[in-house]
């Protein structure tokens, strides 16, 4: 796929998401974040817990404000729609959240969870029965299903009603919010393989937000790395998991968990120091800095640029200078 | 293996919990050892039951409604199940630590770290009281606390989840018991600071010969940590052996379904990861003949009405599997040369 004819799909550009938590303190959760998705692909976008990958995530879909920046879908920035503008683009867009358990409304049965989104947009209620019916289907669940209650259902079919959900309205683009976390290891394939399946057959577009590296490169045609509410990398998967050039990156991606005991021994990690600072009010350099075994001066005075170092390949780091 | 190895042994545990919709059947018959310093792995998915039998070794299940059906559980010699409150309160956080799942919510939030710690001590005489402080600290520093004197005195509110879980081990380890359970210690925490909780363990048990109970639902985990592992599924133990045992000659069809559905690092990107179809047994009502038999690929007729019995694989692997019983179809699980165990019988 040559990405320099296609245009991108989705673009982010200078997002920054500040929450106030005190009149002189901002959590910069999302902090200045660029990057494009191509329609067809999937973009993992990993890191750590408060590393802002939900919260961009929830950027892009309008669920939170964005402080500033733009995010362009399909030529339009999403802050600045019309009301029937918005409208469509709820359409073109839809989410994957989390936690299957506290995503669906207990009071609402599955017909009407899924259905909902078709009446908002127009369908009858005997045709959007009849649509349901085929999502669920499609979901590997039945028609005996629609008439029943979230709290039936385990959390691996849960997690299929949340896609029906996403489904139902036809979108091209969809925000996977770390959609198999919550779910049992022997569940977890089957989601996965539904969701590759879906792409297949729909065209779809993914951001598929998570904190399990080797489902993200299983999954994904591009990864960005995210560290305290900044891009660190963004490459393509095989270039990522092959060629890491952050000091981030290599360690994080070290810290895998490997399921092969031969493998988990011999295996060099590259530990990293102290843990995760507070996104409160974060030092105007490098983020990553005072726990990088690299770190030099420059590091604490500058913010490090995203910058291209191979075809493809962003990085954000002072050492990249050098080379 | 002598006797004397073996620290901890269950023989038969049956253990379920009476509630309003039934009896449900958590622990079916689960028999296992834990030998001295090593480390054993319990895997499985949410629902097998390992949570269950690891609260059993400590009685740390409300009782009622739980309650034991029948079985024997062995520490040091002595039958746990026939000790009455004080001996328990004896063996609890003194010879036996337990390191939670959610150091979010398991730590109280309104006592300081340092209390916290020195709990384990109250009610004992022999120790004074600047000694017990002083093992706190030691304690806190050995599990890579930093800042002791500082942290002693914080509130868990002030520490990242890394810390937090960290003063859980503390917790676990302050009176240097013989056995430390560890349940799904790194669930909640992201990767890096995972490594480091895991080479925390790992160094620990070089460092004070304890022996440490895993459970997790991470095979990445059992892999990098274990010595031997423990599969359940359904409240039974399906397979047990070495960790390159279980990994590389994997004798049961749950454990290999599990390991081809997880996706790897080296997983082809058109490879299609193999999911186990299918949903766990329903605990009311548990399946009268091997519990996987109803989402299991290879399952024949005689899986669904009779329960397994345990094949004897090599020295030091045991799987409950019918594939494995002589007049078994020849599949890739079966294992040449894998003998039945008669109950009873010692290997």
């Amino acid at each position: 796929m040559d990405k320099k004819e296609k245009k991108p799909l989705v673009q982010v550009k200078h997002l920054c998401k500040y929450f106030k938590v005190g009149r002189h303190a901002d959590l910069k959760a999302v902090d200045d974040v660029s990057f494009d998705i191509y329609k067809g692909e999937t973009v993992g976008l990993v890191g750590e817990s408060g590393c802002g990958k939900s919260t961009t995530g929830r950027c892009m879909i309008r669920l939170y404000e964005p402080t500033s920046g733009e995010v362009i879908y399909d030529g339009k920035d999403i802050t600045k729609l019309s009301k029937a503008e918005k409208k469509e683009f709820c359409q073109k867009v839809q989410m994957i959240f989390q936690n299957p358990y506290a995503s669906l409304n207990s009071r609402m049965t599955v017909k009407e969870i899924v259905g909902e989104g078709l009446r908002q947009h127009g369908m009858s209620a005997k045709e959007a029965d009849a649509r349901v019916q085929e999502l669920l289907e499609t979901v590997g669940l039945n028609k005996d299903h629609m008439s029943r209650f979230p709290h039936e259902f385990s959390g691996g079919q849960r997690q299929r009603i949340g896609i029906a959900r996403a489904l139902s309205v036809n979108p091209d683009f969809i925000i996977c919010d770390e959609p198999i976390s919550a779910l049992d290891v022997s569940i977890q394939a089957q989601v996965i393989n539904m969701l590759k399946d879906l792409q297949e057959s729909r065209g779809l577009t993914y951001l598929f937000v998570a904190h399990d590296l080797s489902v993200v490169k299983y999954i994904s045609d591009r990864v960005i790395v995210m560290y305290l509410g900044t891009i660190v990398e963004e490459a393509e998967t095989e270039e990522l998991y092959g060629n890491p050039k952050h000091p981030y990156t290599k360690a994080l991606l070290s810290a895998i968990p490997e399921a092969d005991p031969d493998k988990a021994k011999n295996n060099r990690r590259i530990p990293i120091k102290g843990e995760i600072p507070s996104p409160i009010n974060p030092p105007q350099c490098c983020r990553f800095a005072e726990r990088c075994e690299y770190a030099t001066e420059k590091c604490f005075k500058e913010v490090p640029k995203l910058r291209e170092v191979a075809p493809g390949h962003k990085v954000a780091c002072h050492l990249m200078d050098k080379q | 293996m002598s006797e004397n190895d073996k620290i901890l042994e269950l023989k038969n545990v049956v253990y379920s919990f009476r509630t309003y919709g039934g009896e449900v059947k958590a622990v079916r018959d689960v028999s296992f050892e834990v030998r001295k310093g090593e480390i054993l792995g319990i895997v499985g998915e949410s629902g097998c039951g390992k949570s269950v039998t690891a609260q059993c070794i400590m009685r740390l299940n409300p009782e009622p409604p739980g309650f034991f059906e029948g079985g024997e559980i062995f520490f040091n010699g002595k039958d746990i199940l026939k000790m009455n409150k004080k001996e328990l309160r004896n063996i609890r956080g003194r010879d036996i630590g337990f390191v939670f799942q959610d150091p979010m919510t398991s730590l109280n939030p309104t006592m300081r770290i340092g209390k916290q710690i020195e709990e384990v001590f109250l009610g004992r005489t022999d120790i004074s009281k600047s000694e017990v402080k002083e093992k706190a600290l030691e304690i806190m520093k050995l599990v890579g606390i930093s800042d002791v004197e500082k942290r002693y005195r914080q509130y868990p509110h002030e520490l990242s989840g890394g810390m937090k879980q960290r003063v859980m081990i503390a917790i676990a380890l302050v009176s240097r018991p013989s056995l430390v359970i560890c349940d799904e210690p790194t669930t909640s925490l992201d990767v890096t600071i995972e490594a480091q909780i895991l080479d925390l363990l790992l160094e620990l048990r070089e460092k004070l010969g304890t022996s440490i109970i895993m459970i997790t639902h991470d095979l990445g985990v059992i892999a990098r940590m274990c010595d031997r592992v423990i599969v359940m599924y359904g409240g039974k133990v399906v397979e047990k052996g070495t960790v390159s045992e279980i990994f590389y000659n994997t004798a049961h069809p749950y454990t290999k379904g599990l390991m081809q559905s997880i996706a790897k690092l080296d997983t082809q990107k058109g490879e299609k990861l193999k999911p186990i179809e299918g949903t766990p047994p329903d605990l009311f009502f548990p399946p009268k003949g091997c519990p996987f038999a109803a989402r299991c690929e290879y399952a024949m007729d005689v899986c669904k009405d009779n329960p397994p019995l345990e094949y004897q694989v090599c020295k030091e692997h045991v799987t409950s599997c019918w594939l494995q019983h002589e007049y078994a179809p020849d599949t890739d699980i079966k294992k040449q040369g894998a003998v039945a165990i008669e109950k009873g019988e010692v290997k």
